[in-house]
């Protein structure tokens, strides 16, 4: 191990303070027995206690939930779709704009997306509920499982397929029993990534929200208006808890694998 | 490879073939990739396709695997028209390049996915896979993935798999092109083995065309997108039917000139003011007059410091080069006229004791058969 400089330990300490200081504080209030949060009155769990006895925040978390599971599944197979068709289509015509297209929403403000969708279901007379959400999330989350499964599928050999085919699978035999393994993991962190985002968002879904269908972050966002509360801090730290332990999960997990990748390969060339 | 005279079945008008392809084009685009194309292999052959990148033998491939279709022409696999017969349908198989192996899947069961898919009984299954492992020596990995294995075993693996169905036709492009020399001339006989065992027609793309000498009853050489010869080896190398055959196959001295007369199978080629016409096998469509080129191989030229004089081809030329390769030398023999000719000569005695060197004045001399004259 090298010996840092004082130089590098001054930047380290500060980049870090700037990212978690604000975490920090978040997390230590949570702890704090006084109602008042900017108050300190002695350590105490009673917040997490009050926090599941408050039956709309649970039923926000249970909506919120709902919407990221069933949208972020949506988006998973609409994006892997759409991925097939931008990296194997060939040269159809009109691939360039599709293919941009289907990039768009990545950079379109969510304010615009929110908004268009909203127009959208009181064109058609959908009423506003888990099922608008849903669909409003599927609809921006797409995009980007669609580039996280692109970028695994260029560099997919397509021989696989043509070997599957060759040995008596139909096209479709062929997808399902060796593409989709072999391209999994990027299928899975696709939805991971969809699943975060729709667990994150506020904007489009206080567009698309009906009366009875309340998310977490709405609902956090409409009771900070009111004024913080410590259980709004005490939820907060379970939803970072809950963060952490699934990157760090995720991490070790591919580093094991591709240790055991090195392993493997070694013992190849004996 | 030893030739077994009995087995020639293109000879034989009887026989039937188990591929056909009649008057068969590929256009990709503007691009003809294979150029009206007439081919018969049949059953139990070990046929290679062989020419540079480019020259249409992996679409050929791919055509009878079913991988792409012709855009004209008619491909009869045991006389079945195979134009709307996909893939999975055809009982071919193929042995990939990259092998193909399925990351997910230990070996066994690599082998075993073609059997699960098709009518074989779930019993009889594991008996098969284990007869595959044999075949290929590979019973000790049945359980390892394929990175789990070297180069090698990977593609014992890959031929393994793709032979577990039985097919009639087997498939294979480039299928030792990863692999290291030494390596690639025992899998070379390998595969002869295997297919003599086996009773399956193999159908194998290469570019090098030692690995096709070595492994096909006959070779067909490849010129963008056309069949340039169809034959067997020894035919290939010895009576090229043209320049680019006998430029693509070996090492091979060519000399151009204009063809004198033409009797039968003899022809004569003026090469050069003032020396003796070159005599030599006449090669198809040769004119009087007509542009022509001489090919001989450096191993039909013999070289010595007197003069050959029962030889009626003979020329005089200066060493300018000898190449020692151990087994043999080659010498480069810079003729009056300015051509450069190579000679080969078996160093069966020890180098000290043989006396041409450098710039020594040497005769080159060829029987009238050792060489062969080509329409240019």
């Amino acid at each position: 191990m090298r010996k840092l400089t004082w130089f590098n330990t001054v930047s380290l300490t500060l980049g870090f303070a700037f990212l978690y200081i604000p975490i920090v504080i978040l997390v230590i209030y949570s702890f704090n027995k006084s109602k008042l949060v900017t108050v300190w009155g002695g350590f105490s769990p009673k917040w997490y206690g009050e926090l599941l006895q408050n039956q709309a925040f649970l039923d926000a978390a249970k909506v919120t939930l709902q919407v990221g599971v069933v949208s972020s599944t949506l988006a998973t197979v609409l994006g892997t779709m759409a991925a097939f068709v931008i990296v194997r289509g060939g040269r159809f015509y009109g691939r360039t704009l599709f293919s941009g297209m289907i990039y768009a929403p990545l950079v379109m403000p969510e304010v615009i997306t929110g908004l268009s969708l909203l127009l959208l279901f009181i064109a058609i007379g959908m009423d506003r509920g888990v099922m608008t959400i849903v669909l409003a999330h599927a609809t921006f989350s797409m995009c980007y499982v669609s580039v996280v499964v692109s970028s695994r599928l260029v560099s997919f050999d397509q021989s696989l397929e043509e070997a599957a085919q060759d040995l008596g699978c139909t096209p479709w035999d062929a997808f399902k029993s060796v593409t989709l393994p072999i391209i999994a993991p990027a299928v899975f962190s696709g939805w991971l990534l969809a699943f975060t985002l729709s667990l994150d968002d506020l904007v489009i879904a206080s567009f698309t929200s009906g009366p009875a269908s309340t998310t977490l972050p709405i609902k956090i966002f409409s009771s900070v208006r009111l004024g913080v509360s410590p259980e709004i801090n005490a939820l907060s730290t379970i939803m970072i808890a809950l963060v952490t332990v699934g990157v760090v999960t995720a991490s070790i997990v591919s580093k094991r694998a591709i240790a055991q990748q090195k392993r493997d390969e070694q013992m190849a060339e004996q | 490879m030893t030739i077994n005279p009995a087995f020639a079945p293109w000879l034989d008008p009887q026989a039937k073939p188990i591929i056909d392809f009649q008057s068969v084009t590929k256009n990709y685009g503007d691009f003809t990739a294979i150029d009206n194309i007439d081919l018969k292999i049949y059953p139990r052959e070990f046929f290679a396709l062989l020419g540079p990148s480019g020259c249409g033998k992996t679409t050929l491939m791919r055509m009878l695997a079913g991988f792409e279709t012709a855009t004209k022409g008619t491909i009869l696999i045991d006389g079945q028209d195979m134009a709307d017969v996909p893939a999975h349908k055809r009982a071919v198989n193929m042995m990939f390049q990259s092998y193909a192996l399925f990351p997910h899947l230990s070996v066994a069961d690599n082998i075993a996915f073609g059997l699960k898919r098709s009518d074989m009984p779930k019993s009889e299954i594991g008996g098969r896979v284990d007869e595959m492992l044999r075949l290929v020596q590979l019973g000790k990995f049945a359980k390892r993935k394929p990175h789990q294995l070297s180069g090698g075993q990977r593609q014992r693996v890959a031929l393994a798999r793709a032979l577990a169905k039985g097919p009639k036709l087997l498939l294979l492009d480039e299928p030792l092109g990863a692999l290291d020399k030494k390596l690639r001339h025992e899998t070379q006989f390998e595969l002869m083995d295997i297919q003599e065992k086996t009773g399956t027609t193999f159908v194998i793309v290469t570019h090098d065309q030692e690995e096709a000498m070595t492994v096909a009853s006959r070779i067909a050489v490849m010129d963008h997108g056309r069949l340039a010869q169809v034959d067997t080896p020894d035919r290939v190398y010895e009576v090229p039917n043209s320049v680019y055959v006998a430029d693509f196959i070996g090492d091979v001295n060519i000399i151009r000139g204009a063809v004198g007369s033409v009797d039968s199978d003899i022809a004569d080629l003026k090469w050069s003011e003032g020396a003796a016409p070159i005599r030599a096998l006449a090669g198809p469509d040769l004119k009087p007059g007509a542009r022509a080129a001489f090919a001989v191989r450096p191993e039909k030229v013999g070289i010595s410091q007197s003069e050959p004089t029962d030889m009626h081809n003979r020329v005089q030329g200066r060493v300018e080069d000898i190449a020692y390769l151990g087994n043999m030398s080659m010498y480069f023999v810079r003729l009056a006229d300015g051509t450069l000719v190579k000679a080969q000569v078996a160093n069966v005695r020890r180098i000290s004791r043989r006396g041409i060197t450098w710039d020594d004045q040497v005769w080159l001399s060829w029987t009238d058969t050792a060489g062969i004259i080509l329409p240019d």
